[in-house]
């Protein structure tokens, strides 16, 4: 009433865009997000030092930029700018695909559980069961002694792996409500056959939750992958990751804080733009908000 | 001071007045104004009637008296009840006055009680708030009020929980905990919405009794104007958030001055002035048409829940049939197997000769373009994803895959014009729209693939008055211009007289009664109809109160535990040992309707069916 319908075409992932684009503090988080994607695969390239290339002259030096250490060095003279977007890239490209993969696999394993019902569904869920039930460590580890250790394709499987249990069973759960609605019953009377009905009435109606928890794993899978790192299973020296950075900054806290604080920055920095853009999405998928 | 309409304070002072109250909310989009400017009195002992669409402020109105408002909401004016002003009483205060002074009942009785405490408890406990008595007399004055509200049972009914009281049941408990502070006055807000109609008419029996036998002054918010006629003296019509028309309930309901209640009177169908659907198309129920759908012994379970039992009917090519009984008596549920949404138990539904229930999946889906289906729940059968655009094209998207973009939404847009609808709605969201407007997006999405039998499922339960008039008459007019059979289930028995040629009544999953509607409604054969009819309100202030004050207690078993025998005899006045023994015979009569009951021959039959609907 209070506006003449825009004669613009409207749709779900038109008006999600639209409504995402008029957010300022979300666009303001995708832009950072994309700013630090963007600097990590490019600036290094501005420095003279390689990722792994020791300064014996310069070991834990304090940032200042002297001999183009911008942001100071490690215990082995290694450039902790070079480093850190260096870890930045692995630990990007791990967690996004590997929250990617879980939330493909858990939306559609979730959804089909959840609307199939019946014995399809209590086969599907115990499936999930038993993985949540093996100690994922384990699984870990009989995939890195299978297959190269550290190799970013295992840990992908690894972190993927246990990341889509939790999606599946929130996915689960909302289809099961969803499935009762009269809108669902409305589309079987038209005939829409059950994929069609999953895709187009299902999975678009239980996105809103899942993207808040899609963005919520991927800081979540930086820190597991970190974890790993920890214990020698995830990305092997001489590479870095925001994880293992850490950790090894961790234990230099006292006699070197920059060597934690770098790398924490930029974790930090990712994990409130990454929350951001969760809870803007959640709002763009839902029509009811304005 | 605000100057007070003085000759009303002096003669008697009314129980409750407000004058210029106005209720605004303040909203991230600005100010609303929920009511404007009413001004109304509650004289002692008189009940007032305050009628109005949803959304026209009349609950806020009372809210706002009690102090109840949200908390974005604001109330101006004033508010007196015996003198006292509310609107600007402290919290301390206004709560002593809410439940000793004035008791409130609320629509939906499940969520205004608590649910893990025990009935007995809650009402003991707001006895002990209003009195100081020790725990052992609040139960036995708990008890006492229980009685008096006409609960069955009521000694088991203190001990039982929410839950597992029917909604007739809570709705009594609610008014018991209201008259437990022995209030002056009660507000009573929409209290039989969401009831059956035979219980509908019990409740408002009883507050009208309530009434009368404490001297009490009532307010009862309603949007349904039979019950207004059988309870009220006064009523107070209300639009948009103004008082439109005040007056004694005879003048307002027979000549109604303002064009809205004019509207509002004219669109509330009456039993005993209908028109029959049959009558409008005469001479069509005499020649023998072809069956097009038959149902044949359908039975479904749930478990240890019969839902539906034993069920046969033949619904011919172009006919429209309605389905009426109480909620719980399966009407939903024998639709949904009808059309394979759920699967029967057994039995079998055959569509234009062929068995539903034996295709293949494939068959099944191709087969659905001539069986569709309105739902319920407007805003609920829609995709909150979804354009209505999307939404009225998804049946094109199925069944004519090959069908381009453009001429697809060609044909949304013509549909949507066919029921009514601007096109360029298309591009909205469903809840961007009316209830109304959803219910026609409804029926647009079920038109779209031209259908050969149209279901409705309680289609205009959830909409106000006018809007289920034009609901009802968008439906009329399409089935007469698609000639599809209609298959119509729902409580409202008026409505369905006006849209049916004939009527099945159900009771617990069982067929009691099938006749062609003139017969049904004008000499109704089981006991079961007749009930049914005596319970439905007719909005005439010089019956209605004599037809409530007949109403007739009790309410259906439950179907985990049907009685023996006839499943009705636990509440027809007329059962005999027979009934307990044997279940009746599906029995058809010379004039071709059926009744399953064992006495309908020796019930008095009655000429004329106003006689039965009207005198005792």
């Amino acid at each position: 009433m209070d506006e003449q319908a825009p004669a613009a075409a409207r749709g779900l992932w038109r008006d999600a865009g639209r409504r995402l684009m008029g957010n300022r503090i979300a666009l303001a988080a995708l832009g950072v997000i994309a700013l630090v994607a963007l600097f990590a695969l490019l600036a290094p390239a501005f420095s003279p030092w390689g990722y792994d290339s020791l300064d014996w002259e310069h070991l834990a030096l304090a940032p200042g930029g002297r001999a183009a250490h911008w942001l100071g060095t490690d215990r082995l003279g290694r450039d902790l700018f070079v480093r850190t977007l260096h870890g930045v890239r692995v630990s990007l490209l791990l967690s996004v695909l590997a929250s990617l993969v879980s939330l493909v696999i858990g939306v559609l394993w979730g959804a089909v559980a959840g609307l199939a019902g019946g014995r399809t569904d209590g086969w599907m869920m115990r499936l999930v069961d038993v993985l949540y039930s093996l100690p994922y460590l384990f699984i870990v580890i009989i995939l890195t002694t299978l297959w190269q250790r550290g190799s970013i394709a295992v840990l992908l499987l690894a972190l993927g792996a246990v990341g889509w249990l939790t999606t599946a069973r929130i996915v689960r759960g909302q289809a099961l409500a969803l499935k009762h609605r009269e809108f669902i019953e409305a589309a079987r009377a038209v005939g829409v056959p059950a994929p069609a009905i999953l895709l187009r009435h299902i999975v678009p109606n239980l996105l809103g939750p899942v993207l808040v928890y899609a963005t919520l794993i991927v800081p979540q899978m930086i820190v597991f992958e970190s974890f790993l790192s920890f214990l020698g299973l995830g990305v092997q020296e001489p590479h870095a990751s925001l994880g293992n950075l850490i950790l090894v900054g961790a234990q230099e806290m006292e006699s070197a804080p920059w060597m934690l604080l770098v790398p924490a920055a930029f974790l930090v920095v990712l994990l409130i733009c990454f929350n951001f853009l969760g809870d803007a999405l959640r709002d763009a998928f839902d029509p009811r908000e304005r | 001071m605000p100057s007070i309409p003085a000759s009303a304070e002096a003669a008697a002072p009314a129980v409750l007045s407000l004058s210029g109250l106005t209720v605004t909310f303040d909203t991230p989009r600005g100010c609303f104004t929920a009511a404007r400017d009413v001004t109304l009195a509650v004289e002692r002992g008189e009940c007032l009637g305050v009628v109005g669409e949803s959304g026209a402020g009349k609950s806020q109105v009372f809210l706002a008296v009690m102090g109840l408002l949200a908390a974005n909401g604001r109330a101006h004016g004033s508010a007196r009840f015996l003198g006292t002003e509310l609107l600007r009483l402290a919290p301390a205060a206004l709560d002593r006055v809410r439940g000793a002074g004035i008791g409130m009942v609320f629509q939906d009785p499940m969520t205004s009680l608590t649910p893990h405490i025990a009935v007995g408890e809650q009402i003991a406990e707001v006895i002990r708030r209003h009195r100081r008595v020790a725990r052992v007399e609040a139960r036995a004055a708990a008890l006492t009020l229980l009685e008096r509200v006409q609960v069955s049972d009521p000694e088991r009914r203190m001990r039982q929980y929410p839950h597992e009281l029917s909604g007739g049941m809570r709705q009594r408990v609610m008014i018991a905990i209201a008259l437990s502070g022995e209030p002056r006055l009660l507000i009573a807000d929409e209290p039989t919405t969401s009831l059956d109609v035979t219980v509908q008419a019990q409740i408002l029996a009883l507050l009208a009794e309530l009434k009368r036998e404490r001297g009490m002054a009532m307010v009862l918010i309603t949007h349904d104007l039979g019950a207004v006629a059988g309870v009220a003296d006064r009523v107070a019509v209300l639009r948009a958030g103004s008082i439109v028309e005040t007056g004694p309930v005879a003048a307002v309901l027979k000549a109604p001055r303002d064009p809205y209640t004019r509207t509002l009177v004219r669109d509330t169908p009456r039993l005993d002035a209908g028109t029959d659907a049959a009558g409008q198309a005469p001479g069509t129920s005499a020649a023998p048409r072809a069956a097009a759908l038959t149902l044949t012994d359908l039975t479904v379970r749930f478990g240890r829940l019969t839902a539906v039992s034993a069920v046969s009917l033949e619904l011919c090519a172009g006919e429209s049939l309605g389905v009426v009984g109480e909620s719980g008596c399966g009407k939903s549920t024998l639709v949904r197997a009808a059309l394979q949404l759920l699967r029967p138990s057994s039995g079998r539904v055959v569509w234009m000769g062929q068995a539903l229930g034996d295709l293949p999946k494939g068959a099944l889906r191709a087969l659905r373009r001539d069986l569709q289906i309105i739902f319920q729940d407007p805003l609920g059968s829609l995709d909150p994803r979804m354009t209505v655009g999307e939404i009225v094209g998804e049946p094109l998207r199925v069944h004519a895959p090959d069908l381009e973009r453009g001429a697809r939404a060609a044909q949304t847009a013509a549909l949507l014009h066919r029921v009514g609808l601007a096109p360029q709605l298309a591009s909205r969201y469903p809840h961007e729209l009316s209830g109304g407007q959803c219910q026609r997006v409804g029926i647009a999405r079920a038109m779209i693939l031209e259908p050969r039998l149209l279901i409705c499922d309680e289609p205009v339960s959830a909409l106000d008055v006018p809007t289920q008039q034009q609901i009802v008459t968008l439906l009329a007019q399409l089935k007469r211009e698609s000639g599809m059979c209609l298959l119509f289930v729902s409580h409202n028995l008026a409505l369905v007289r006006q849209l049916c040629e004939r009527v099945l009544v159900l009771y617990l999953g069982r067929m009691m009664e099938l006749a062609p509607s003139p017969g049904l409604y004008t000499g109704p054969r089981h006991p079961y109809t007749r009930e049914l009819l005596a319970a439905v309100p007719i909005p005439d202030p010089d019956i209605q109160p004599a037809r409530l004050a007949r109403a007739r207690p009790g309410e259906p078993p439950s179907p985990l535990s049907p009685p023996s025998g006839c499943v009705y005899r636990t509440r027809c006045p007329y059962a005999a040992p027979v009934c307990a023994q044997r279940i009746p015979e599906w029995e058809q009569l010379p004039d071709g309707r059926r009744v399953a009951c064992h006495r309908w021959r020796e019930l008095p039959v009655s000429d004329s069916g106003t006689a039965v609907i009207l005198r005792p």
